[in-house]
């Protein structure tokens, strides 16, 4: 598959699950603005924008926190700006991938119009955010071929989810509020029921974090969607296993998936921000080394005028 | 039945010949079926219709780029019908033009036996800025130059069709013929069932076996690859449609690299070589060695590698020698003269400003003719003497004298018409029509159909997308349906007899009966007993 086009469909992988997740983690935000009655709200919002990685100094406010996170089309790390993404990377790569999935991206798009930041009930928009990405996710599931196109796919949705979760799971540790509750973050990561039949236990701190961290089956924790990214960068590589740039990628998640799992849970509960971090950090290395790996060009001939 | 309820009422063709309807309002014999179709409908339900068509296009993305926006192309709920008798004008008239222009092209970049015969003289083509030297002797791997042209056509006031232009470099707009007939019928299903419309899907078919055909000698399995400018240009909906549809890859320019006289593109699993570019990048761009040192649209040492013969480029580099439209005007001769044929189609009568007397008579009449420049597209630069005011004439003048060589004159072509719906109802409409033909070095196939565009405001003759035209679906009869005899052939009977069909299964819990029911009473027996005779929830 042409370099350009394996680019383009990593990062439609990626920011459609960045437009889930982002709507999970902005819904149980407002929630637990509205439920905890001593929160500071201007620093629990600037404390969430910068789990997100977004510039700010001092509190900011509600409406600001939807703007950047949600509505503003310009940003990438928006809901808007992911899904205008998407389309922007599917309309480049349109001739692999199917008219079912493209004729969605394209529409929800469209249909973003119809959402600004000044929408009374922005939990209306998150679900309908959450319920695009499935669609999305349902419809390439079902149209693509499981060759390289879903390999790059699943590869980005992958590393995207997992790197997504360890920043929910940061939103614990807000500055200025007691955070959501486990049970909470097992419903935004639609863990709950899956928990409690895995689990078969009322919720429990370690026990619920174990599940979301750990937990080899469900497809929402941070090791499964790690040890997933792997698997895709080695049928990728398919046999040419020897090229170091991609063993590398694996390297960084893997090491990050089995300091998740080789830890007691109690040692990366009590340290849950730096560790979480380190997985953030992991993601972004692999990133990177996928990048450099397969989609820019080894030796590129530059054609320049200055030389003649 | 003309009361005031049909979208037809108030629909009156003027002076052009009009499609659909002659002068006395009688339907003409190919539009029947149309219009006793949109007779049926009310005005609300055509215009709904309508609506819905445009709502299909913005889902599939069915755009165009007009000035870095992405805008739906206008599609017309009407569509264009073309009788099987024309068509069988059309067809051979386009095939014979396009067969005279590979002999052109051939004879321009070879012995230019056209030029020592005196048929073309010298000077045109030394002067015509799409002459490239730097192919001059490059033979191409099939004899074919010309894979893929669009012959623009018109027809006149007496219902003559008439060639207006040729298009052998990258012409454009085949996707829409294939979006917009998806798209309508899924509109009128019940006209294609019963009118027998010749299809149009094996285009995509046909261009990959043409394309494979012309890739360089002795490679089997040619790579094929579409090479796009990138996703601003305003056909790219076009150029990914084509790759999705004959399944090979779409790339730019950054995707290719030469190395050692070959081709090659960019992949995660490391370079593959390329055997057939079919580009849709302008000669000038396509390689920054030989032309535009700052194109970064094409790919260097493109031009070394087709010289060599390990690459196709189709269509062919500088053939915008033989669509200029001065050359234009010697095309009937050049049919003589290659084929020894009478030209089917015939031309629109064209004066050549470079000539004296020619030139006195235009600038004399300048206000009744059209003047366009020579190296024009897309309804740049045309001025319609009859529109003008005396400032433009005056300036258009001025070019003239300048550079004769640069412009031609043609009287004012009343194109035309076709019933299109308007803001105030069915009007009609100016419209030409672009067949497109494939050449896979055998003989050329004219896709049925073609692209129709049409001049969305009252009046207006230039129909190019770029000046705010928009298109119809343009639908050939004499497809197999419309044959006398109904016997289906042998061949195409399904065999069913015979044979037992294989059972469905199912869940076995959902299959035994009354279960469920056995259930039911049971909950309303448990219900009833617990709460004693209450309603049970």
């Amino acid at each position: 598959m042409l370099s350009r086009i394996a680019e383009s469909l990593f990062w439609i992988g990626r920011y459609i699950e960045r437009a889930d997740n982002t709507a999970r983690l902005l819904d149980v935000h407002l929630n637990v603005l509205l439920e905890d009655p001593w929160v500071d709200e201007p620093s629990a919002n600037a404390s969430l924008l910068t789990v997100m990685n977004v510039p700010c100094d001092g509190g900011a406010s509600r409406a600001q926190v939807l703007e950047t996170l949600a509505f503003d089309p310009q940003q990438l790390s928006s809901i808007a700006g992911a899904l205008m993404a998407a389309r922007e990377n599917a309309r480049r790569a349109r001739e692999v991938i199917s008219t079912e999935v493209w004729e969605c991206l394209n529409t929800t798009r469209m249909d973003l119009r119809r959402w600004n930041g000044r929408t009374a009930r922005p939990h209306e928009f998150f679900v309908w955010v959450r319920e695009r990405a499935a669609v999305t996710r349902g419809l390439a599931s079902a149209t693509t071929s499981r060759d390289d196109v879903w390999n790059f796919l699943e590869l980005g949705r992958s590393l995207e989810r997992a790197d997504m979760i360890a920043r929910l799971l940061m939103t614990r540790s807000l500055e200025g509020t007691a955070g959501p509750d486990w049970t909470t973050l097992l419903r935004t990561c639609s863990a709950h029921e899956a928990y409690l039949r895995t689990v078969r236990a009322l919720v429990t701190e370690e026990r619920a974090a174990e599940f979301l961290l750990v937990d080899r089956h469900f497809p929402r924790s941070i090791a499964y969607n790690l040890s997933m990214a792997e698997q895709f960068l080695t049928n990728i590589e398919g046999e040419e296993r020897s090229r170091t740039l991609a063993g590398r990628a694996q390297l960084a998640l893997g090491r990050a998936r089995t300091n998740l799992e080789y830890s007691p849970v109690r040692e990366v509960l009590d340290d849950l921000a730096s560790q979480m971090q380190s997985v953030q950090r992991a993601c972004a290395t692999a990133s990177d080394l996928i990048r450099d790996r397969y989609f820019l060009p080894d030796a590129t001939v530059v054609w320049s005028q200055e030389a003649l | 039945m003309t009361d005031a309820g049909t979208p037809w009422s108030g629909y009156a063709p003027a002076a052009a010949w009009d499609e659909a309807m002659d002068l006395d309002g009688e339907v003409r014999e190919p539009y029947a079926r149309v219009y006793e179709e949109i007779e049926r409908m009310s005005r609300d339900d055509l215009r709904s219709r309508a609506e819905a068509l445009a709502s299909t296009y913005l889902a599939q993305g069915v755009t165009f780029d007009h000035a870095g926006e992405e805008r739906p192309f206008p599609l017309d709920i009407v569509p264009r019908v073309v009788g099987a008798d024309e068509w069988d004008i059309i067809s051979p008239g386009v095939a014979q033009r396009v067969r005279t222009l590979e002999a052109f092209l051939a004879d321009v970049y070879g012995s230019q036996r056209c030029v020592t015969d005196g048929v073309v003289p010298r000077r045109l083509i030394a002067t015509s800025q799409y002459f490239y030297r730097a192919v001059a002797g490059v033979e191409p791997a099939n004899g074919v130059r010309v894979h893929v042209s669009g012959i623009d056509l018109v027809r006149d006031q007496h219902g003559i069709w008439r060639v207006l232009e040729d298009n052998v470099r990258v012409p454009s707009g085949v996707s829409y013929v294939l979006s917009n007939r998806r798209a309508m019928s899924q509109m009128f299903p019940e006209l294609f069932g019963a009118m027998g419309i010749r299809p149009v899907l094996e285009y995509s078919r046909r261009l990959r076996s043409a394309l494979a055909r012309s890739a360089p000698e002795g490679v089997h399995d040619p790579t094929i690859v579409v090479l796009t400018p990138g996703v601003y240009n305003s056909a790219y909906y076009e150029h990914s449609l084509l790759a999705r549809t004959m399944g090979v890859e779409l790339v730019e320019g950054r995707d290719l690299e030469t190395v050692n006289g070959h081709v090659f593109m960019r992949t995660t699993a490391g370079r593959r070589r390329v055997d057939v570019i079919y580009r849709r990048v302008d000669d000038e761009f396509l390689d920054p060695v030989k032309f535009r040192p700052d194109s970064v649209l094409g790919a260097p040492g493109l031009i070394h590698a087709a010289r060599l013969g390990n690459v196709t480029i189709a269509n062919a580099i500088g053939n915008g020698v033989a669509d200029d439209k001065l050359i234009y005007t010697y095309m009937p001769d050049l049919t003589r003269y290659y084929l020894g044929e009478e030209p089917v189609l015939p031309n629109v009568d064209t004066w050549r400003l470079e000539e004296d007397e020619a030139r006195e008579e235009v600038l004399d009449r300048l206000d009744e003719l059209v003047v366009k420049p020579v190296d024009g597209a897309g309804g740049k630069g045309v001025l319609i003497g009859t529109r003008a005011s005396r400032d433009e004439l005056a300036a258009a003048r001025a070019q003239i004298l300048a550079d004769p060589r640069g412009w031609i004159a043609q009287p004012v072509v009343q194109l035309s018409t076709v019933p299109t719906l308007t803001e105030s109802g069915l009007e009609p409409r100016h419209v030409d029509l672009r067949p497109f033909a494939i050449n896979d070095g055998e003989e050329p196939w004219v896709l049925p159909g073609g692209l129709t565009r049409v001049a969305l405001q009252r009046g207006q003759l230039i129909v190019n997308s770029s000046q705010g035209g928009g298109s119809k679906d343009t639908w050939v009869l004499g497809g197999v349906r419309q044959r006398p005899h109904g016997e289906p052939p042998v061949e195409s009977r399904v065999e069913l007899a015979g044979l037992a069909s294989v059972p469905q299964s199912a869940h076995p819990e959902d299959v035994v009966a009354g279960q469920q029911q056995q259930q039911q009473q049971q909950q309303q027996h448990e219900v009833g007993g617990t709460s004693g005779g209450g309603a049970p929830c």
